[in-house]
């Protein structure tokens, strides 16, 4: 390489070539770590036996016929889906209508209405979970599948409100206007007129209400029963008995719930960017 | 004998209230409205007067007064309150910040478009949807006493005996770097993008060295989405306690305080105590959010010269 076109590399790029060197190394300790910490419970969950080896001796699906039945997980993965189709929908019908009107909408109070839907959002979870679940408790829904859901949804909404309150705000208001002039009522301009503009905006909090809420640990655990566990929470009690069960039928649960997880994640990128499942960035950055 | 005089030209109540943005499409949002105020603050202050009100349980039964759940907490010496928060710290803040710093050089490697982005990309976001206690299962398998890790290490003779990566700090400091990276990375790439790339090279043709370009350009416009990163990425490590329990020590270097909180309420029912908890964790958890609040209100706040 010549000196002119090593000045120019280094122009091209802030950090110099070892600095580069370095951060595909890290990229590609990361991703080591990451196929180790995927593979590792894979492999264990599918073998026979796997003592002080670089692999299982042998393979067996039995573990997985034995988790099966050991953890109730027809039951468990019943009321996963319950709880994530319950608190989709409800999100949806309580947030969708209320981040139409904050961006919309300018009202005395607006912006206390906005801190309030962002809480939630900002605290974590298990500060108000505790009281949370003592207040559930008291009423008697603490260890239903009602007060399961209630729970989730505590985060689901406001996340619904953030993720379609830019969205609407993008929509050209002339479009409504027009349509009333048109003679359209309020009704009219909701259901015919909106509703097919935020089909894809809906579509994407949906997604990521289910990726968050499938995977909500703190909230479900701090609420739900013996039967109203959610996989992962089910995950995490046949973790901390270890040596009551098989480790490698405690794999093939933690297998399971990878595989649902991996399978929602297909679906959600076809909505999102990935960028999306972690916050919502403004575009403009100056935040 | 009333001095107002109705004018007739005066518009109805309805139409005046309209006219300040209150009208009946407002109703749209009470359903939205009523619920977090149902589940989110009557919870809140309900734990705030519960906290308030000690249980006199067996755990705190020794302090009276009204702070006897808070005072409890603090000088208990199974509660070790500030020794919780320590821990807490000492695990937060190193992940917090180191997310932050390794996403810089690898966001700004990866910016622009290559082959295999979106599967990178992609590849990324799986830690976070898989979640902390997958991640720790992931972790005792692969780095635990017999795992793949310390396998390797001793195969290439690095090491003689096998390290203990996971049951103590490090494995719960790996498993939030695990989670904790892919979210920083995400976040800094998107703010990265936010930053035109025509600035830099303003600066190059004036003769900035790389260092100076980085340093004297492109930090300043950044630290902004730094912090806010930092926030966030900081609020996930704090409140995290499945990883403290499976690939922690959780009786002692990472009895984090969720943890903690978690233990009063399920184990010792004492309510009272786990509310004190929880209103303890939120508050340390908004001083450290508002100080790096207030140091990011310092910094550089202007156009960063749109999408790039």
């Amino acid at each position: 390489m010549s000196v002119i076109q090593q000045q120019a590399s280094a122009r091209r790029a802030i950090v110099g070539t070892p600095a580069q060197w370095l951060t595909w190394g890290g990229v590609a300790l990361f991703l080591i770590f990451l196929a180790g910490v995927v593979v590792a419970p894979l492999a264990n969950s599918f073998g026979n036996h796997w003592f002080n080896a670089w692999w299982p001796s042998g393979f067996t699906t039995k573990w997985y016929t034995g988790a099966w039945k050991d953890f109730q997980l027809r039951q468990v993965i019943t009321v996963t889906l319950q709880v994530a189709f319950a608190v989709i929908v409800l999100s949806v019908v309580l947030g969708v209508p209320a981040s139409y009107v904050l961006a919309r909408k300018k009202f005395p109070g607006k912006q206390v209405l906005f801190g309030l839907f962002l809480l939630p959002v900002l605290m974590p979870p298990v500060t108000y979970g505790i009281p949370l679940a003592t207040a559930l408790y008291r009423v008697h829904l603490g260890g239903t599948l009602a007060g399961v859901i209630a729970a989730n949804l505590v985060p689901a909404v406001p996340f619904v409100v953030m993720t379609m309150t830019p969205f609407i705000e993008q929509i050209n208001p002339s479009i409504e206007s027009a349509a009333r002039m048109s003679g359209a009522g309020t009704g009219s301009v909701f259901t015919r007129i909106l509703a097919p503009l935020l089909v894809p905006g809906i579509l994407a909090s949906c997604v990521l209400v289910l990726v968050r809420t499938v995977g909500m640990f703190e909230l479900t655990f701090l609420v739900s029963g013996p039967t109203s566990n959610t996989l992962v929470v089910k995950l995490f009690y046949a973790m901390t008995a270890a040596g009551i069960r098989p480790q490698q039928e405690v794999d093939a649960m933690a297998v399971m719930y990878m595989l649902s997880m991996l399978v929602i994640l297909v679906i959600a990128l076809r909505f999102v960017n990935p960028t999306q499942l972690v916050a919502r960035v403004r575009d403009d950055a100056t935040d | 004998m009333s001095g107002t005089v109705a004018t007739p030209v005066r518009p109805s109540l309805a139409h005046r209230l309209a006219e300040r943005g209150i009208d009946r499409t407002l109703w749209l949002v009470v359903p939205g409205a009523v619920f977090i105020v149902a589940f989110f603050v009557y919870p809140f202050l309900y734990g705030l007067s519960l906290s308030l009100t000690p249980s006199g349980g067996d755990t705190c039964g020794a302090y009276s007064g009204v702070l006897a759940s808070y005072h409890c907490f603090f000088a208990d010496p199974f509660q070790d309150g500030w020794g919780t928060i320590g821990k807490t710290l000492r695990l937060a803040l190193p992940a917090a910040l180191f997310n932050v710093v390794a996403s810089i050089p690898i966001a700004y490697q990866l910016r622009g478009k290559f082959r295999g982005k979106r599967f990178l990309q992609t590849m990324l976001v799986v830690p976070i949807s898989l979640g902390t206690v997958l991640v720790a299962a992931g972790l005792l398998n692969f780095a635990g006493r017999s795992g793949w890790i310390n396998r390797f290490l001793l195969l290439i003779h690095v090491i003689h005996k096998p390290l203990a990566l996971v049951n103590n700090y490090w494995g719960v400091l790996f498993s939030l770097i695990i989670t904790g990276f892919p979210f920083a990375f995400l976040l800094v790439s998107s703010y990265l993008s936010g930053i035109d790339p025509s600035l830099e090279q303003a600066a190059a043709l004036m003769g900035a060295g790389w260092w100076q370009r980085f340093s004297r350009v492109l930090l300043p416009l950044l630290a902004p989405g730094l912090a806010t990163t930092f926030m966030l990425t900081f609020v996930l490590a704090f409140s995290v306690f499945p990883s403290a329990t499976l690939v922690g020590n959780p009786a002692g270097s990472t009895r984090v305080i969720a943890l903690v909180a978690y233990q009063a309420y399920a184990e010792k029912f004492d309510y009272s105590l786990a509310s004190a908890i929880a209103i303890v964790m939120g508050l340390v958890e908004l001083l450290v959010v508002g100080l790096v609040a207030v140091w990011r209100s310092t910094l550089y706040r202007g156009s960063t010269g749109g999408k790039g």
